[in-house]
């Protein structure tokens, strides 16, 4: 039947199971706000600025583990989404970015409102397109979710001209067997080499001092049953970088927390030491390597990944298996226990176990309380024990997502969302909404810094207006705090321009948008404030905490360094002696 | 003459590469794709180099015998660990089809060359024929003052006969990329 092609944009969608559509409107895009209206079958949520959307879709495909859908018009619609496709690149986020552009006859001649935002995202996009005639568009709407969702997932862009949304066309909704047919070129490679995962089993059973350092691929594959499996059938610890917790459970005794910059003292030691690393969907960012000649120095390296070209892109492996990380991680079970799951050196494995209690013992994440002032991780913990450790946490960028990460204990994949890969001052709030929306089962924190939230802070009344009960925790320092510590730590307290004591007053900002307002300035305040947040169920909460201005996250690596110049939780570097404990 | 063409390869290869070079010498590598001929294919791949910071030393595209998929023939200079992770990025792009390097494999590789020689006096009018004899390539336009000759061959093969007519003066010249393609016999009758 002949239809616009705006309707066909919106029976495409359906088609993929599409609920929801974060976006904001414009001329170039109207036609297809226009079949949305008048179709009535897909919950659409008006952000305040499309960057927003953008990070409401990733928020909701982070916690969901669907493609999210972000929609915006053409020109500074679409620039202002850009921020958000290069995040979602950073992380992986399977999101479907679908762009109004200015009718075709129009293209190329600086139109009014007209970029080529093909051109602009080609680099931080998995892939797009630009829609040149009506009869693609069902079929690329489609691969865009196809290439969007599958292999090492990530965003797929769509630019419709205005004329392709207004033309009548009969032509149907390809099938899935039809979208895999159209792309000859892409086969997402899921099962994984015997042979090499032969050798990888030689390898872990052969191991006296082997690490699984476990990423955001973890998490995709939901692979965390498998994950908890190996590490206790062959006792080896798990750390996990900022994007693969929740991955492993990190309450579980062989859970070494997070490693690099941030990372806790036992997990650098443990990788600094051993002979076996098991990279698990992680991708050797350079906040996790460090120095990449001193990364896990006296290792073999296993690297599973679902993306070949992140093999031996940082760091060249010893065992290379390309696959889903779950699918891979199965076989690999197997034929351990066709192996009989033995231990070649059970001794030193045991031997190698206890190490790591030592040095859980000796440098656990901690920090100094005070009964005077707030303390920022005071309030994380008092979260967490608050929501019992099952809320979803969104955060910024910045010394909170960082405490975020370390204070608070996360059991389940999709529960912590954070912008890891590109940093994204900013990403937490929307994000934050997105996730609640998705997840509207899960109590939903968004850990924020002041000076993030100032960044998308407008989607406030976004929540309000759709009564999303997200909870804002902001750790509010008078500071941009991050840099304000490097200019501490480095630049002998030169701070430049990262005062931020002149800020809105964020309770009467909460109450002038509907939303309900709290502060804490007291340590005796905080939990009070927390629980009483957790009693609103129509409305976002913003609680405004003051905390201590200076304090840092430690422990750290500075950047490009080695584990060995880890700063320890009291100021002092890391015990060169100790880290050469094992070698040779 | 396979001095000047040595070094000329060799200021290619002293360029400075943004990414830290691992291990393996570092050369020239060509590589093949095979595409599908969409929209914005060229400049994806492009930019998926020059994003990554390695050299793109030729690139020349061509359609092929079936209808929508194209072939190109890169040249890209490296060492073996940057070479593999850009033939992976190349994979990874959703039009290629197919990417080879065929660096280490046996391959025939053209290129084609038009050269603009000043040709003025008789004296270098019958040189100049003479070598065009000699490498076997064609004059396919004459003026009083000129000859255009085109030559295809390898890239040795094109840069030795440049260097033989530049004495004359060259007025204009213009080369494609090379082209390459995999061997399916042992090498038998070269040039
Ligand atoms: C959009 C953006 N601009 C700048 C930066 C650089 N940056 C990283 S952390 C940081 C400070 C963050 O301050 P705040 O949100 O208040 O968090 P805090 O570190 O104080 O917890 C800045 C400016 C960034 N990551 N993102």
């Amino acid at each position: 039947m002949p239809r616009k092609g705006a309707d066909i944009v919106i029976e495409a969608l359906k088609e993929e199971g599409v609920e929801i559509i974060f976006g904001h409107p414009g001329g170039a895009i109207m036609e297809v706000y226009d079949a949305l209206y008048r179709d009535g079958g897909i919950r659409h949520i008006l952000a305040r600025h499309e960057q927003g959307a953008g990070h409401m879709a990733e928020g909701y495909a982070k916690a969901t583990g669907k493609v999210g859908v972000a929609m915006s018009t053409s020109g500074p619609g679409a620039t202002n989404l850009v921020t958000a496709i290069a995040d979602a690149y950073m992380d992986s986020v399977p999101v479907v970015f679908i762009t109004g552009q200015v009718p075709t006859h129009l293209i190329g001649n600086d139109a009014f409102q007209e970029v080529d935002i093909v051109g602009i995202t080609r680099p931080i996009t998995k892939h797009n397109f630009l829609v040149k005639r009506i009869e693609d568009l069902p079929l690329i709407l489609r691969q865009a979710f196809y290439i969007a969702r599958t292999g090492r997932p990530g965003p797929v862009l769509v630019d419709i001209p205005k004329d392709i949304t207004q033309k009548l066309s009969d032509v149907s909704i390809p099938s899935l067997e039809e979208v895999k047919e159209s792309l000859p070129g892409y086969r997402p490679h899921l099962e994984g080499n015997l042979q090499q995962i032969r050798r990888a089993v030689r390898l872990i059973m052969e191991a006296k001092r082997p690490v699984l350092y476990v990423g955001g691929g973890a998490v995709q594959a939901e692979a965390q049953k498998e994950l908890v499996e190996l590490a206790e059938l062959m006792k080896i610890p798990v750390t996990t970088t900022n994007m693969g917790k929740g991955a492993f459970p990190e309450l579980h005794p062989l859970s070494l927390h997070m490693l690099g910059m941030h990372g806790t003292y036992y997990a650098n030691m443990a990788v600094y030491n051993c002979d076996l690393l098991i990279a698990v969907g992680a991708r050797f960012d350079d906040r996790v390597t460090g120095k990449v000649e001193e990364f896990a120095p006296q290792a073999k390296i296993i690297h599973i990944d679902i993306d070949p070209a992140s093999i031996s892109k940082n760091i060249v492996v010893d065992v290379p298996i390309v696959g889903d990380v779950k699918i891979v991680l199965r076989k690999l079970l197997e034929e351990i226990k066709r192996e009989g799951a033995k231990l070649f050196f059970p001794e030193e494995r045991q031997k190698w176990l206890e190490q790591i209690e030592a040095w859980k013992k000796k440098h656990p994440l901690t920090y100094k309380n005070s009964n005077i002032v707030i303390k920022p991780q005071y309030v994380i913990e008092q979260i967490y024990e608050a929501t019992k450790g099952e809320a979803i946490i969104a955060t910024g960028v910045g010394q909170h997502q960082m405490w975020s990460a370390m204070f608070y204990k996360y059991s389940f994949p999709r529960q912590f969302i954070n912008s890891g890969g590109l940093g994204t001052m900013g990403f937490g709030f929307p994000a934050g909404i997105g996730a609640k929306l998705g997840r509207p089962d899960k109590e939903v924190f968004v850990i924020d810094g002041d000076g993030s939230f100032m960044m998308t802070m407008q989607e406030l009344i976004t929540a309000v207006q759709y009564r999303v009960p997200v909870k804002v925790a902001i750790i509010n320092n008078g500071y941009l705090g991050m840099v304000r510590q490097w200019q501490e730590l480095f630049y002998e307290r030169r701070y430049s321009e990262v005062d931020l004591s002149v800020q809105p007053d964020f309770v009467k900002l909460a109450e002038a948008c509907g939303a309900v307002g709290f502060r804490a300035e007291k340590p005796s305040e905080v939990r009070e404030i927390i629980e009483e947040a957790l009693r609103v169920q129509d409305k976002p909460v913003i609680m405004d905490f003051h905390v201590d201005r200076e304090e840092n996250v430690l422990p750290m690596v500075p950047a490009g360094k080695s584990y060995r110049d880890m700063i320890l939780e009291d100021g002092k570097k890391a015990v060169e002696a100790e880290t050469m404990y094992l070698v040779g | 003459m396979s001095d000047t063409i040595g070094s000329s390869q060799l200021d290619a290869v002293k360029a400075p590469l943004f990414r830290e070079v691992k291990k393996g010498e570092v050369r020239k590598h060509i590589i093949t794709l095979t595409v599908r001929n969409e929209l914005g294919v060229l400049a994806r791949i492009a930019t998926l180099i020059a994003g990554k910071g390695y050299n793109i030393e030729g690139l020349s595209v061509g359609e092929t015998h079936e209808k929508g998929i194209s072939r190109m023939t890169l040249e890209v200079i490296g060492d073996d660990v940057v070479i593999d992770q850009v033939v992976k990025q190349l994979r990874k792009l959703i039009d290629t089809i197919k990417v080879k390097d065929l660096t280490d494999t046996p391959h025939v590789e053209r290129e084609l060359a038009l050269i603009k020689v000043h040709t003025a006096t008789p004296r270098a009018r019958d040189e100049v024929l003479r070598l065009v004899e000699i490498f076997r390539c064609r004059v396919v336009d004459v003026s009083p003052e000129t000859y255009t000759i085109e030559i295809t061959g390898t890239e040795d093969k094109v840069n030795a006969f440049i260097e033989l007519v530049k004495p004359f003066g060259i007025k204009e010249m213009a080369r494609t990329g090379k082209i390459a393609m995999k061997r399916e016999s042992t090498p038998q009758e070269e040039e």
